[in-house]
């Protein structure tokens, strides 16, 4: 009886000191495969580094952090059937996807759940359906587009401009809120062309284009297409400035388009080559681990973990269920927290509010050209 | 007026390559009556081969060579012995199956052993515009169109004017009688394959600068040359040719004046019409096949 009561006394003692303290459990489901894998790669690759930092340092309230990565192959479809089978796991917080068509689909499943989600998606209706599980991870388009079209009207000057967009969730809602933003400042959208998600040949468009003869072209597609048109740009001779979103002047992009990709210019939230300290040395040790520079979504993979980490020290316990509720109205210090790399605000709806760049590619360089400084 | 010249000129470049890719379907058909649905696939492979022969250090003029030499051995060579001759023996139908496991089992390889996402691909032709008819055209589309029509010229001087053409396609059109007049007939139906195997390699290298090299690049390619090869006639090596321009200059069109959304409907609709009203396309000679 007396060694039994020893027993329990010292399970119970180990237990509680976190000795053998349970891993939080993460899941990730990203585009791993498809038309997005350079997206859901860059995603995954930036969240393993943060785990393996946090751990290294001891992890979160003195417990590890453990993720599983499921593949969405950049279908929404499947998405949403990794979706259900990563929520069925009970983890603690989901991360992903990447791709707004799959997040749109994905977000009620973790809603229902009660999980928070924090995803890479920008499509401006994501935050907007009263979710309040959804966390971003970089601007949504509703603060990101009305700074691009104020840029092309006021800065590059262009009184006629050409819009090249994907069709899919994402393309569509860049596109709604550019076009609104440029007729509002008076800038007129000569041509307005929706194109397929993994078009592989932009000839036509291009000659659209080229035969609009605007004073600017905003082009917003997906990072290969982008790659594509820039080529078909430069084949057909378009000199018309170029602007875009992080998605035309991405790594990945300057990689595969090379010179084409000179001169384009783009509304950046997250870039690795910001005047930052923290973003710099998140951009080496990224480099050194995996043998390659990180586009955005390496650097959104990574802070999500940190959205995770920081939250979970703001609660002061691991509680899947209060999450949410503690990482609205957050502002997370990078004094206090460097792994969130900038100082960021998390509002009501899940979109956040954080200094962004105006980048141009120069010499196949993202090179900062502005710092737009947070709103609030 | 300057925009449809723009369009033409890229639409001929791009379909000179779906001709050299619709070749090398209907010779295949013609000698061995395989469908080989995996074709979209063999021009997506070379790329990458010779992308692992630079990454191995070769410079690109020789890993050009590389790629096409081993483009001939495994998607010449070895798919003639290790899939069309057993399959064949069982029929045109399970062997088009196989073609089409076939081009699944090279996509995942290749997004197995290469990577999911686009890399880059160097030109053979440099950036550049070249003044034709008072329009700047870009070198690449030159250069794409005279190196597809260099090919496909030498391949119908070898088919028509040598000793070596007659003997394929007098295997081709009777293998039984051109045995008895002593051709070489498996010789000549594996040098068929090699040439498959050439053309698309080419098609490869002209085609991965625009599209990026990516394991699923081969759908769009194989599908187009298809459709190019029945429209022109599956039959007839001129027919493919026609029909590689014809749906390149018809998808741009499609996408110029039509709808972006709707320009993969348009060369279907142009197939459907082929198949209602000409069914051995629009070059090719009726024939019947017991298949």
């Amino acid at each position: 009886m007396k060694s039994t009561l020893l027993v329990g006394a010292l399970l119970t003692a180990i237990t509680t000191t976190g000795a053998f303290a349970q891993a939080i459990k993460l899941a990730d489901v990203a585009e791993l495969s498809g038309g997005g894998a350079t997206v859901g790669t860059n995603w995954k690759n930036g969240i393993d580094l943060a785990i393996e930092e946090i751990n290294a340092k001891g992890g979160v309230l003195g417990r590890k952090l453990e993720v599983s990565h499921a593949d969405s192959q950049s279908n929404p479809g499947v998405a949403r059937a990794q979706v259900q089978k990563a929520l069925d796991a009970e983890p603690y917080v989901l991360l992903g996807p990447g791709y707004s068509g799959s997040v749109k689909v994905t977000a009620p499943l973790a809603a229902e759940a009660g999980i928070a989600q924090i995803m890479g998606g920008e499509a401006a209706e994501l935050t907007q359906a009263g979710n309040k599980f959804l966390f971003r991870t970089s601007f949504g388009q509703q603060s990101s587009m009305p700074k691009v079209a104020k840029y092309i009207h006021d800065d590059m000057k262009a009184k006629s401009v050409a819009v090249a967009w994907v069709n899919n969730d994402f393309g569509r809602g860049g596109r709604d809120v550019v076009v609104k933003e440029l007729e509002r400042l008076g800038s007129k959208v000569v041509a307005d062309l929706s194109t397929e998600a993994g078009q592989a040949d932009f000839a036509a468009d291009v000659g659209k284009i080229k035969a609009a003869n605007p004073d600017a072209v905003f082009v917003y597609l997906n990072e290969e297409e982008s790659a594509r048109i820039l080529k078909e740009l430069k084949r057909q001779g378009v000199t018309a400035p170029l602007m875009g979103e992080t998605t035309l002047i991405g790594q990945k992009v300057i990689e595969l388009a090379g010179d084409a990709a000179n001169g384009a210019r783009g509304h950046v939230g997250l870039t690795t080559d910001a005047p930052v300290d923290l973003i710099k040395t998140f951009r080496d040790k990224f480099a050194k681990k995996y043998n390659y520079v990180p586009d955005h979504n390496g650097l959104k993979g990574y802070l999500a973990v940190y959205m995770v980490k920081a939250t979970t020290e703001k609660m002061g316990k691991v509680d899947s269920k209060a999450f949410a509720d503690t990482l609205h109205g957050l502002t997370i210090k990078a004094a206090d927290e460097p792994g969130i790399l900038m100082d960021v605000t998390f509002n009501e709806t899940g979109d956040i509010d954080r200094q962004s760049f105006l980048v141009e590619v120069v010499e196949g360089k993202q090179v900062v050209k502005q710092v737009l400084p947070k709103v609030k | 007026m300057s925009n449809l010249f723009d369009l033409l000129v890229a639409g001929l470049a791009t379909g000179a390559i779906y001709a050299l890719v619709a070749v090398g379907f209907t010779l295949l058909w013609q000698t061995s009556q395989t469908i080989n649905f995996a074709q979209g696939e063999f021009v997506m492979l070379p790329a990458f081969l010779m992308l692992a022969a630079m990454h191995a250090g070769a410079p690109f003029w020789l890993a050009i060579i590389l790629g096409i030499l081993m483009s001939m051995i495994l998607l010449g060579l070895a798919f003639k012995v290790l899939l069309v001759d057993p399959m064949m023996r069982h029929g045109v139908l399970p062997l088009a199956i196989a073609t089409m496991a076939l081009a699944i089992g090279i996509k995942e390889a290749v997004k197995q052993f290469f990577s999911a996402e686009a890399s880059p691909f160097p030109s053979i032709v440099p950036t550049g515009d070249i003044a034709i008819l008072g329009h700047a055209v870009s070198l690449q589309s030159i250069g794409v169109l005279v190196v597809a029509i260099l090919a496909v010229f030498g391949l119908t001087t070898l088919l028509n004017r040598t000793s070596l053409g007659h003997q394929m396609q007098a295997a081709a059109q009777n293998p039984t009688v051109a045995r008895i007049i002593g051709v070489p007939v498996e010789r000549m139906i594996l040098l068929t394959f090699l040439i498959n195997a050439f053309l698309v390699a080419l098609a490869s290298l002209l085609i991965t600068p625009i599209y990026l090299a990516k394991f699923s690049s081969g759908e769009v390619l194989g599908q187009a040359a298809f459709i190019a090869a029945i429209v022109g006639g599956f039959n007839q090596v001129r027919g493919a040719i026609a029909g590689g321009l014809l749906i390149g200059v018809l998808d741009n069109l499609a996408a110029a004046y039509v709808s972006t959304q709707y320009r993969a409907a348009v060369p279907m609709i142009f197939l459907i019409a082929v198949i209602l009203l000409r069914p051995q396309g629009l070059l090719g000679r009726a024939e019947e096949r017991t298949v």
